[in-house]
C-alpha cells in the first residue's frame, strides 16, 4: 500500500512539471513560479510526499484544484457508482457464465462447447470501448430505446453493464468449464454416481461446488480489474464514477484528485486480493491449514 | 517358392518424435492454423498493403470528405470510404495495423525482457532477491495501470515512444510471475544440478538449462500480452493520450470517427473490426501453441 502510494506519487511528479501544466503552456514564468510556491511544489519531493501521506492517513487528500469540494468528498461521491457498475457487470457475467460453463464442460469438445469457446474467443478480442460504441450505435441511435450517456437512471447502466459483462464473461466461462471438467473426472464424483445420486445432484452439489473455487477467487480479482479499468468505459458512457473523475482530473492537471484516485484504486485492489484469498480458504478446506 | 520381401518398420523410441510428426501435430491444431493464418495476413497487409493503394494514409482531400465505403454506395477509388478529412480509410487502416503491430512487438520485447530477467533471477537465487522481486510484482499489480499511463502521458506529453515505454514498463508482471515459478521448479532438476557439478557459471546455467525450458511458456505469455498491449494502446489513443494525430492508430481513428457516429458509423466499426481480427489471431495462435506444447492444459 505504502509502496503503491510512493510509486504513484513519484511517477506523477517525475513525468513533467506540474506547476507548468496547471498554469498552462503559454503562461508567464512568474505565474508558474507563483503556482509552484502556492501549492508547495517547490519543496523537496520527500517532504511533499510525507506531508501528503500524513494527511491522507487522516482521510484528508487535500482540495481539488477544480472542484470546490474536498478530494475525499469527491471520491466518496463517485466511488459507489463505479463499485455498483463493477458489481453489476461481474454479477451479470457470473449469472450467464456459470451455467454456460457447466453446460460446456458436460460434453467437452461437443458442439455446444465449441460454439461457446469460439464466442468467448471473439468476445475476448473486442476492445471494450469499441463494443460500447457499437452498443450506443445500435441501441441508442438506431433503435433509440436506451440512453447513451450519463448515470442518472438505472437505464443508463444497462449498456455499460452489458459491456463489462461481455468483457469478463470469457474468464468466468473458461474457468467454470475447466474447473468442471477437472471436477467431473475426480474420484468423489465417481463415488457420488456409484451411490446412485441423480445426475443433476451430482453435477450441482458435488462437481459445481468444487469447480466454483477458482471462479470465486478470480471473480474478486476481476472486480478489481474492472474498477481499475473503469476510466475508459466511464468516459465512453459519460458515467459519473471514479474513472470519469480521474479522466477529467488528469486533463485538468488536478493532481490531488489523481493521486487520491491511484491510491484508492490500489487499496481496492489489495482489499479484493485479500478477499479472494479468504474466500478461497473458506471454500476449500484443504487450503485452510496453510 | 518366392520369398516375400518383408518391410521392416523403423523402430521408434517411445516418446521420440520426428520433425514431420511435430509439424503434423502443429498443423492439425485449428488455433495455430486459423490464428497463424490470420496473423500472417494482418502482418502482410500491414507491411505491403499501403504500397498497393492509389492514396496514402495522410493525403487529405476536402472534396472527398466522408465518402461512404463501397457497400453503401462508395466507389472503388476509396474501397472503404474516407474519413472527415478525406483520407483514404483503407490506407489508414493498413497503416494503423503497422502501428499496432509495432507497439505490440516492442512492448512484449521490453516487458518480456524485464519480466523474464526479474522472474528467472528471483527463481534461481531465491532468498532476499526473490523477496524483492515478489514485492515488485505485488506493487506493480496494485497500481492501476491504465490510470497511471494516462496521467504520465498527460504530464510528459503523449507520444508513440512514451506509449511503448509505458506499456513495456507496465505489462511485465505476467512474464515475471510465470518465469519465476518455472525457474523454481527447474532449479532443482537433475540437469541443472549436473551443470552445477561440472562447474558451469550461473549465467551459463540460466542461459542453457533454464531459458530454453521456459521459452514455450514465455511465447504463450507474449501472445497474451501482445493482445493486451494492442488493446490498452488503442484505449489510450482513443482517450487522446496515446498515438497522436495525424498517425492513424485504430483507437485514435475510432475517437476521430465518434463525432460522425450517426451518419458514418463505418468510421467506428471498421477500425474496431481490424483490431478484433489482430487480437483474435494473436489469441488463437497463443491458445494453439499452448494446446500443442502443453496438452494437459487444453482448452483453458
Amino acid at each position: 500500500m505504502i509502496a503503491v502510494s510512493i510509486v504513484g506519487f513519484i511517477l506523477l511528479r517525475a513525468s513533467g512539471d506540474l506547476a507548468l501544466r496547471i498554469a498552462g503552456a503559454e503562461s508567464l514564468t512568474e505565474d508558474v513560479e507563483r503556482i509552484r510556491l502556492a501549492y508547495g511544489l517547490d519543496r523537496p519531493i520527500v517532504i511533499q510526499y510525507l506531508d501528503w501521506a500524513w494527511k491522507a492517513l487522516h482521510g484528508d487528500f487535500g482540495r481539488s484544484l477544480f472542484f470546490p469540494e474536498d478530494v475525499s468528498t469527491l471520491i466518496a461521491q463517485r466511488l459507489p457508482v463505479t463499485l455498483w457498475l463493477g458489481a453489476l457487470g461481474l454479477g451479470a457475467s457470473i449469472i450467464i457464465g456459470l451455467p454456460l460453463g457447466t453446460l460446456a464442460a458436460l460434453k467437452p469438445n461437443g458442439i455446444l462447447d465449441r460454439v461457446l469457446l469460439g464466442t468467448v474467443v471473439l468476445g475476448q478480442a473486442m476492445p471494450s470501448f469499441w463494443l460500447g460504441l457499437l452498443l450506443i450505435i445500435f441501441f441508442g441511435l438506431t433503435l433509440g430505446i436506451l440512453p447513451v450517456s450519463g448515470s442518472e437512471t438505472w437505464r443508463h447502466f444497462i449498456l455499460p453493464t452489458a459491456v463489462l459483462a461481455i468483457a469478463t464473461l470469457p474468464t468466468i466461462l473458461r474457468l467454470t468449464r475447466s474447473g468442471m471438467i477437472d471436477a467431473l473426472r475426480a474420484d468423489y464424483i465417481r463415488t457420488a454416481r456409484a451411490k446412485g445420486l441423480s445426475p443433476a445432484s451430482v453435477i450441482i452439489k458435488h462437481a459445481l461446488r468444487n469447480a466454483l473455487i477458482p471462479v470465486v477467487a478470480i471473480a474478486a480479482v476481476q472486480l478489481g480489474a474492472l474498477i481499475g479499468g473503469s476510466v475508459v468505459l466511464e468516459t465512453v458512457f459519460g458515467i459519473q464514477g471514479l474513472g470519469y473523475l480521474a479522466w477529467e482530473s488528469i486533463n485538468r492537471a488536478d493532481y490531488p484528485v489523481v493521486q487520491a484516485n491511484v491510491l484508492v484504486l490500489g487499496a481496492i485492489y489489495c482489499l479484493l486480493t485479500f478477499v479472494s484469498d479468504v474466500l478461497h480458504a473458506l471454500l476449500d478446506p484443504r487450503l485452510r491449514d496453510q | 517358392m518366392t520369398v516375400e520381401k518383408v518391410e521392416v518398420e523403423p523402430i521408434e523410441l517411445l516418446g521420440a518424435e520426428t520433425a514431420r510428426d511435430t509439424a503434423r501435430r502443429w498443423l492439425s491444431n485449428s488455433g495455430i492454423v486459423i490464428g497463424g493464418g490470420l496473423f500472417f495476413l494482418v502482418v502482410l497487409s500491414a507491411l505491403i498493403g499501403p504500397y498497393l493503394l492509389p492514396h496514402n494514409a495522410f493525403d487529405q482531400s476536402l472534396i472527398a470528405r466522408l465518402r461512404p465505403p463501397m457497400w453503401s454506395g462508395g466507389t472503388a477509388e476509396y474501397p472503404l470510404g474516407t474519413d472527415h478529412l478525406g483520407r483514404d480509410y483503407l490506407a489508414r487502416l493498413l497503416w494503423g495495423g503497422r502501428l499496432s503491430l509495432m507497439i505490440g512487438f516492442l512492448t512484449i520485447l521490453l516487458a518480456g525482457t524485464i519480466g523474464t530477467t526479474l522472474g528467472v533471477v528471483a527463481g534461481f537465487y531465491g532468498g532476499r532477491i526473490d523477496f524483492v522481486v515478489r514485492f515488485l510484482i505485488m506493487v506493480r499489480l496494485a497500481l492501476p495501470a491504465v490510470l497511471i499511463a494516462l496521467a504520465i502521458a498527460f504530464l510528459a506529453g503523449p507520444s508513440l515512444k512514451l506509449l511503448v515505454l509505458m506499456l513495456g514498463l507496465l505489462l511485465w508482471d505476467r512474464f515475471a510471475v510465470v518465469s519465476r515459478a518455472m525457474t523454481l521448479q527447474l532449479r532443482n532438476r537433475e540437469f541443472v544440478t549436473a551443470a552445477r557439478a561440472v562447474g558451469c557459471s550461473d549465467f551459463t546455467m540460466i542461459r542453457r538449462d533454464i531459458l530454453p525450458n521456459i521459452l514455450n511458456y514465455l511465447i504463450i505469455i507474449a501472445t497474451v500480452e501482445m493482445a493486451n498491449a494492442v488493446l490498452i494502446a488503442s484505449a489510450l489513443s482513443f482517450l487522446g493520450l496515446g498515438v497522436q494525430p495525424p498517425l492513424p492508430d485504430w483507437g485514435l481513428m475510432i475517437a476521430e470517427g465518434k463525432e460522425y457516429i450517426l451518419f458514418s458509423p463505418y468510421l467506428i466499426t471498421l477500425p474496431g473490426l481490424a483490431m478484433m481480427v489482430l487480437v483474435l489471431s494473436v489469441n488463437l495462435l497463443g491458445d494453439g501453441i499452448r494446446d500443442v506444447t502443453d496438452p494437459e492444459a487444453k482448452g483453458r
